[in-house]
């Protein structure tokens, strides 16, 4: 059984205009020891579905439609707020992007990060050895080593604004990791990171998912980070997973026309100046989108069978594609 | 921070002698006769005269002007035309009172508004919301006064549960002074039926003056708790797993109290201000019945002396809301 397996999940989000059809029939499954990156423009869902698996999609606006999102076997979206609530820290830990604004300014380190642990020891005592105030001071001066900051006896007493941007992102992970959860959400962790700090936290986040034996849903839309350190990647289009599998398979291999687009515009140290290729057109307006493929508009294989959605097919490697590349496969 | 708060104390020098400068022109500029009201209506012209000398208003403006800054250099503040009492007795002795009920009312404001703008906010949009709103639209749009007069007609007059004005029943013995306020006094003295009296005699004065500040300290609270609510760091604390009480009441609170807190300073001098009329309802012995009767009696000492001390009181309530962000935004640096 999966980790995390999500199964055709609808979700839509009420607009000014109109019902946006958001995520239109997610599938994904993730196991420990897993790195899955989540890749694809912005609005194209990425971020929705991370946030639907810690169930902090709010609703109203949004609502689901139809799908599961099962997660050590039990469906997240069929359970009571209260039990999902006693997942998150223990069970399914998250990151986000932005670390100058995800740290309460207000509050020394110290204070957020062991609060966290001791809510998440009141559920999951062997977080805390003992347990008390004193035991997550502790803990909490071992995680913030763990992840590399120095002085940390030391640096509990500081306030947010005290640390760079690449630390604050260190301590957000060590307040994700507190709790020992078995599935890391990281929602773009290094987009507003510098690029070598950007290495830095992506090797910390590589090395703490031997050590915590956990499953990461990593997203992102950058093919670089994907390729450096996720184990498997799942491409998506506008609400759609087009393409998944192990990383090397799809970056090497794509089979999904968006994806070998998307991957034939990165530049390399050969492309000309001028000759970068982007993608014509523009992503389809998700209120009142068109029956079947939603790439089909941009699409060069395009047929009178594209107006039918493709299911996503496979085994490891999987496209949604009427015409997808199967020469090399 | 010492630094920041020896300058600021510094620049209440300027500010008490521009209040004097402007007291002391409004006093004469108004028309009257304070010395012929004083010296009462069987006075000659000759004891008219003889009374004005005695208190030096026979001299010119800047004259009498220049002799009371001296006065005040040490410690002087004048002495009443109509009591010949010294003003500074009188302020020692008023003061507290009204301080007692200013503070009383600050606490019920700050107490109810503060958690009541919590909920509106985390409840937005449903019962607790809409009957807070309401509620405060009816605080802030009843004058005081009035609000004072109902408040007497119904829980004194028609119910009878507490008393119709006053601070203290004559017939009492008041508890042994210690800080001038009494209910703290009557704690003091381990003297639990003075507490409940004097709390008796507190509770519609400081009510009538609390809604308003009440009210707007609710409204703000409720706004701010809305934009904190919004922030990355409060989706991130449920995604750790931090529960919702903790949540709203720690991490929420603390950052959105530090805008309410503005509010809160301006309405401490507002309220000293404004105990005039409450004070004159509920005939509570403070500086605003004080400069009330001093006022009708065209008796300016006393008036510029009350004008002094609530300017004093502001600004220094002020100043300890500039420390106190500080104390809830550490990024607040004082230079």
């Amino acid at each position: 059984m999966a980790l995390l397996d999500i199964r055709d999940l609808h979700l839509a989000m009420r607009s000014f205009d109109g019902e946006a059809h958001v995520l239109n029939g997610i599938s994904l499954s993730v196991e420990r020891r897993q790195v899955w990156g989540l890749v694809g423009e912005t609005g194209c869902g990425k971020s929705l579905t991370g946030l639907s698996v810690s169930r902090l999609v709010p609703t109203p606006p949004g609502r689901y439609m139809r799908g599961e999102i099962r997660f050590d076997g039990r469906d997240l979206l069929a359970m009571p707020e209260r039990q999902v609530a006693a997942l998150r820290g223990t069970r399914i830990g998250m990151i986000f992007q932005d670390p100058t604004t995800n740290l309460n300014p207000a509050f020394r380190i110290g204070t957020q990060l062991v609060d966290v642990a001791l809510a998440a020891a009141r559920r999951k005592p062997g977080v805390l050895a003992g347990g008390g105030r004193r035991a997550a001071e502790r803990l909490a001066v071992q995680m913030l080593e763990k992840v590399g900051i120095a002085n940390a006896a030391e640096r509990l007493q500081d306030y947010p604004h005290q640390f760079s941007g690449g630390m604050r992102q260190r301590v957000l992970i060590a307040m994700a990791l507190v709790g020992q959860p078995d599935l890391l959400i990281a929602d773009e962790p290094t987009t507003a990171l510098d690029v070598s700090v950007q290495a830095q936290i992506l090797r910390l986040i590589r090395s703490m998912v031997d050590e915590f034996d956990m499953g990461v849903l990593m997203i992102t839309h950058n093919l670089g980070v994907v390729a450096q350190s996720c184990t498997h990647v799942a491409v998506m289009y506008a609400g759609n997973i087009v393409e998944s599998g192990p990383v090397r398979d799809v970056l090497m291999h794509p089979r999904h026309p968006y994806t070998q687009a998307l991957l034939a515009a990165i530049p390399t140290r050969g492309t000309a100046r001028g000759a970068l290729r982007g993608l014509a057109g523009a992503v389809p307006n998700l209120i009142a989108p068109p029956p079947g493929c939603r790439f089909a508009a941009r699409c060069g294989r395009v047929s009178a069978a594209c107006t039918v959605l493709p299911p996503l097919t496979g085994a490891l490697h999987r496209t949604a594609c009427h015409h997808a590349d199967h020469a090399d496969a | 921070m010492l630094r920041f708060v020896l300058r600021r104390l510094m620049l209440l020098v300027p500010v008490m002698f521009g209040l004097t400068v402007m007291m002391f022109i409004i006093a004469r500029l108004l028309p009257g006769d304070p010395v012929g009201l004083a010296a009462g209506p069987n006075a000659t012209q000759a004891e008219i005269a003889a009374y004005a000398r005695d208190f030096g208003l026979d001299q010119p403006v800047w004259v009498q002007y220049g002799r009371y800054l001296w006065g005040l250099l040490h410690g002087d503040l004048g002495v009443s035309i109509f009591s010949r009492r010294p003003v500074l007795a009188d302020l020692i002795a008023y003061l507290p009172a009204t301080m007692e009920l200013v503070f009383a009312a600050m606490a019920l404001a700050v107490g109810l508004g503060i958690p009541a703008g919590l909920a509106a906010a985390v409840w937005r949009n449903r019962w607790p919301d809409y009957a807070s709103r309401v509620a405060a639209l009816a605080a802030i749009s009843m004058p005081r006064f009035f609000l004072g007069l109902l408040l007497q007609l119904t829980f004194a007059m028609w119910l009878f549960w507490l008393p119709l004005g006053g601070r203290f029943p004559i017939i009492l013995e008041p508890p042994p002074t210690v800080t001038g306020f009494l209910t703290l006094d009557a704690l003091f003295a381990g003297d639990w039926e003075a507490f409940v009296t004097a709390c008796r005699h507190l509770a519609l004065p400081a009510i009538a003056m609390c809604l308003s500040p009440l009210a707007t300290i609710m409204r703000m609270m409720r706004a701010s708790t809305i934009e904190v609510l919004q922030q990355d760091y409060v989706m991130t604390a449920r995604a750790l797993g931090l529960p919702p009480r903790l949540i709203v009441f720690k991490y929420v609170a603390k950052n959105a109290v530090s805008a309410t807190l503005t509010v809160i300073g301006l309405y401490f001098g507002w309220l000293l201000g404004g105990t005039v009329l409450v004070e004159t309802v509920f005939d509570w012995p403070g500086i605003g019945l004080y400069a009330t009767s001093a006022i009708v009696s065209q008796d300016f000492m006393p008036v510029i002396g009350v004008a002094l001390v609530i300017g004093l009181m502001f600004m220094l309530v002020n100043l300890l809301v500039d420390v106190l962000y500080g104390v809830i935004n550490p990024k607040v640096r004082y230079t």
